[in-house]
């Protein structure tokens, strides 16, 4: 991609974040910026039917930065990125509460929406990360999702964007 | 030496997170070093290790299939990733 580097952040934290924080930092400040998607999400309350007092999240730290800023280098070879940022949680989480954020910002919306959908597919089927629900029946590891799989896949073969 | 870890379902099943383990031919290759952590476990690690959606990573890459290791790598056993 032609232009310069785009800014790229990641962050593996037990803390919670800032939405609009985390907005705002991902500016690039570069004159053609003119879009900024981004895509939170949260712990459900219930799951597959079981209500869920908290989650844990375990991860494998080290290759878990390394498969994020990876994936974030393939959504700027594919995309015209000027900033992209993740930051996932770890560790104890309540129903409700934020677990991962993805912001990109781009000269346009098109590039902006698809390298963020893009980004958190790939999150979800190749970053090791591993959620536990715990609820009134106990520990629940949560099983991969075929879905998952099938949405990661769709951005090969270059058709979907 | 070889450092082999377990995470999350299968941290729990083995009861380990990690261990290590000297080099030697028998684990100079994936399955070799599998094989070698079954023989000396037993067979609930045969069939924890065994389960068809294991992934395995050297070096924190994910591998297809075997591959050859080398002394001072860290393996590294897993199932899918649910992150996000």
């Amino acid at each position: 991609m032609a232009g310069p580097l785009p800014m790229m952040t990641v962050s593996v934290q037990e803390a919670d974040f800032d939405v609009a924080q985390l907005q705002e930092a991902l500016r690039s400040g570069a004159q053609q910026e003119g879009a900024v998607a981004a895509f939170t999400g949260y712990v459900r309350r219930s799951n597959e039917q079981r209500q869920v007092e908290s989650m844990e999240l375990e991860h494998y730290p080290g290759m878990t930065e390394n498969s994020i800023a990876e994936i974030l280098q393939q959504a700027a070879a594919r995309w015209p990125v000027l900033a992209a940022s993740v930051v996932h949680r770890v560790g104890k989480l309540g129903p409700g509460e934020r677990i991962v954020w993805v912001g990109v910002s781009s000269s346009h919306r098109e590039a902006a929406f698809s390298a963020c959908e893009f980004i958190m597919d790939y999150l979800k089927t190749r970053a090791p990360f591993w959620k536990k629900e715990l609820g009134p029946d106990g520990g629940h590891w949560v099983s991969a999702r075929e879905h998952d799989t099938s949405r990661a896949a769709r951005w090969q073969g270059g058709s979907a964007q | 030496m070889l450092k082999v870890l377990f995470f999350a379902r299968i941290k729990e099943q083995l009861d380990c997170g990690a261990l290590e383990l000297e080099w030697q031919d028998a684990v100079a290759d994936l399955d070799g070093l599998q094989e070698q952590l079954c023989a000396a476990h037993g067979d609930q690690w045969r069939e924890v290790l065994g389960q068809d959606n294991m992934i395995r990573a050297v070096n924190q890459t994910v591998v297809d299939g075997n591959r050859a290791l080398r002394d001072g790598d860290e393996v590294a056993f897993f199932p899918p990733v649910t992150g996000g």
